[in-house]
């Protein structure tokens, strides 16, 4: 595989970890008050998927869609900002971390209410396939939204009218603070697409290789009118359902047992991805060094600007309504 | 030291009515996401799983719309069930089965049936929580024949209204606000009931009758409390049932008064303020001495950022500006 492409998948998922974990602090010193949903441990799938698509594909996120909206392409400053609920934030301080938009990039948006992005998707690929654009239609959205009937509608629809749409869904074992063993019957999530004749499978999400190939067969097949495709990628959040951690935040609600959490850092996808560069030698040590201090200081930048930055006036509470 | 002065939390008079009530009657059932977390539901359903287990207290997954279908099935087949919506916003799933069903279930089917569900929804506003996950959307089930809707807005009356919406034959819209669960308050520990309908004065005055609804009913206490100060002396209703809604007081109230500030929520457009301003006008239009005023939310989305929330969400200092604006 191409180097620099190895190397922008291993800069894209640093950049969305540190990104991440660089909220950690203003989240518990209060200076973050926004809910934020972390996607530590599941930046393979971000840059796996996005890695694939095209500048003017379309990406529709949910509660934890900082990992899409960067790889996608999205602005971080801007990102940051918006958690901060700053001025300058992608959507002007009024939406938070759970919605996010950077129009340029084809990230149409995020919204947390569970599914409800899916059959957004599902019009984006319907308009590119009205307009015979070769777009493709990206959602995103966790095992939980398995459990909502509009996930079924799109399917039935999408595969109905051929759409090039993928359903992306990250499985990482949590439905909030239930087990997705106490919300589904022990079937695999990406056979759900089968009855409806989509093409499905099931890939390990912390493999950025593994995501990042059926990812790019996915696209290639719905650009020539062979969609939609699902793609269930098993993976983890290291962190809170909500947050750093669920327990410190006044609930004790974190029930994810410390040796599941133990047995799931041994694949974090970063370092996997780490050895298998050096392995390859691809990069050298101190070049992974060089490239985490380079995106370091981006994010601290960010961080640094959106102190610097204002939340909106309350003057402009109407503002936006509509336009 | 006799019961009725005991003091318990706003949550905690929540779970004491769901621990009684399904003491009482097995056909009691609650299911709801997060039923297991207190992330999502606070202390409002503490013990119950350990108390009547797996098949009486349901965390669900993420199916609202087919939750709610449930609860209203089993409803109609023996059951009296609690389904549950941590943040209210998520109740959009399940508008079908609450509207279309439920609420016309006994008219279209010639009163042959009933169905004797809780639906209770959370209003989970502030923290920059934005616009998904902040709504008071009172009004839409308000506007619905069929559905009875209350708002408590004390400990004492969110046991008591929980036990009557447990108990009464019809659908009953049951809505609660995160932000009062710590709120502690004299809560007797029988069961009782507080009757579905019923206003209630909160603080008695002559010159002007603020009527509100859920945490607003708090803030317009102190707002009488700041402005008595001021010798003005304002009569406080507590609402407490948007549905049905008790007419007899308001208007006995606004009848001595002659001015009403109505304090609510949600939004202004065409919401419960409006419609109690509508009541008041075509009933009693002849004792106002003053145009009615509305205390509600700005015709807006729910903001996240905190400067926005701050200027969204009326507290007492808007309904005294209200106030102030129409007692001349």
């Amino acid at each position: 595989m191409d180097k620099t492409l190895l190397k922008n998948f291993y800069s894209e998922m640093v950049k969305i970890r540190f990104c991440e974990e660089s909220f950690v602090e203003p989240i518990l010193s209060g200076e973050i008050k926004c809910p934020v949903h972390l996607c530590t441990g599941q930046e393979a799938i971000a840059v796996g998927v996005c890695s694939a698509l095209q500048k003017d594909d379309y990406v529709f996120g949910n509660h934890r869609s900082h990992g899409h909206y960067l790889a996608k392409g999205g602005n971080l400053n801007a990102m940051v900002a918006e958690v901060y609920t700053k001025q300058s934030g992608c959507s002007k301080g009024r939406g938070g971390s759970m919605h996010l938009i950077d129009k340029e990039q084809g990230f149409v948006g995020s919204a947390p209410i569970v599914t409800g992005t899916v059959s957004l998707a599902l019009g984006a690929a319907l308009a590119a396939k009205t307009r015979r654009e070769p777009r493709v239609a990206v959602s995103f959205f966790g095992d939980g939204a398995t459990g909502e009937g509009v996930l079924y509608e799109s399917l039935n629809f999408a595969a109905l009218k051929k759409l090039p749409i993928i359903f992306v869904c990250e499985n990482n074992l949590y439905s909030t603070h239930l087990p997705v063993r106490e919300c589904r019957p022990e079937q695999p999530i990406f056979e759900i697409a089968k009855p409806f004749g989509i093409t499905t499978s099931q890939v390990d999400g912390n493999d950025i290789l593994a995501v990042f190939n059926g990812a790019q067969k996915a696209v290639e097949l719905c650009r020539e009118g062979e969609g939609p495709f699902f793609i269930e990628c098993l993976t983890y959040r290291m962190r809170g359902h909500v947050g750093p951690n669920d327990n410190v935040q006044g609930a004790y609600t974190d029930i994810r047992p410390e040796s599941e959490v133990e047995e799931w850092k041994k694949k974090d996808p970063i370092k996997r991805f780490e050895e298998l560069l050096l392995e390859d030698r691809v990069l050298e040590e101190k070049d992974m060094e060089e490239i985490k201090q380079e995106i370091k200081k981006e994010v601290d930048n960010a961080h640094k600007l959106a102190n610097e930055d204002v939340r909106p006036c309350s003057e402009d509470i109407n503002k936006y309504v509509f336009r | 030291m006799s019961s009725d002065k005991r003091k318990l939390s706003y949550g905690l008079a929540i779970n004491e009515a769901l621990l009684q009530m399904m003491e009482k009657d097995s056909s009691v059932l609650l299911c709801g996401q997060g039923v297991k977390s207190p992330w999502y539901v606070g202390a409002t359903c503490k013990d119950l799983v350990q108390k009547f287990g797996e098949d009486r207290v349901i965390d669900t997954p993420i199916s609202e719309n087919a939750m709610t279908g449930a609860a209203v099935g089993a409803a109609l087949t023996g059951m009296r069930p609690i389904i549950l919506y941590p943040r209210m916003d998520f109740m959009l799933y399940a508008i079908d089965p609450i509207v279309n069903e439920a609420a016309n279930w006994s008219y279209m089917l010639g009163g042959k049936a009933s169905v004797p569900v809780v639906i209770w929804g959370i209003i989970n506003r502030k923290g920059e929580q934005g616009t998904q996950h902040s709504q008071s959307l009172q009004t839409m089930f308000a506007h619905i024949p069929g559905l009875k809707v209350v708002m408590p807005s004390t400990p004492y009356d969110a046991k008591g209204l929980l036990i009557a919406a447990v108990q009464d034959d019809n659908p009953v819209v049951y809505i609660d606000d995160r932000q009062l669960y710590n709120l502690e308050g004299d809560v007797p520990d029988e069961m009782y009931s507080v009757p579905i309908g019923k206003g209630i004065i909160r603080k008695e005055g002559k010159d002007i009758t603020v009527v509100a609804t859920s945490y607003m009913a708090l803030k317009a206490v102190q707002a009488a409390e700041l402005l008595e100060k001021e010798g003005i002396h304002v009569e406080v209703i507590d609402l407490r049932s948007l549905k049905p809604i008790d007419k007899e007081l308001l208007f006995s109230s606004i009848k001595k008064t002659g001015k009403l500030v109505i304090a609510d929520g949600t939004w202004k457009s065409y919401g419960v303020a409006a419609e109690i301003s509508a009541l008041v006008t075509e009933n009693i239009f002849e004792y106002l001495k003053a145009p009615i005023k509305r205390v509600a939310l700005p015709d807006t989305p729910a903001p996240a950022s905190r400067t926005l929330e701050d200027a969204y969400y009326p507290d007492e200092k808007e309904i005294i500006k209200a106030v102030k604006e129409i007692n001349k």
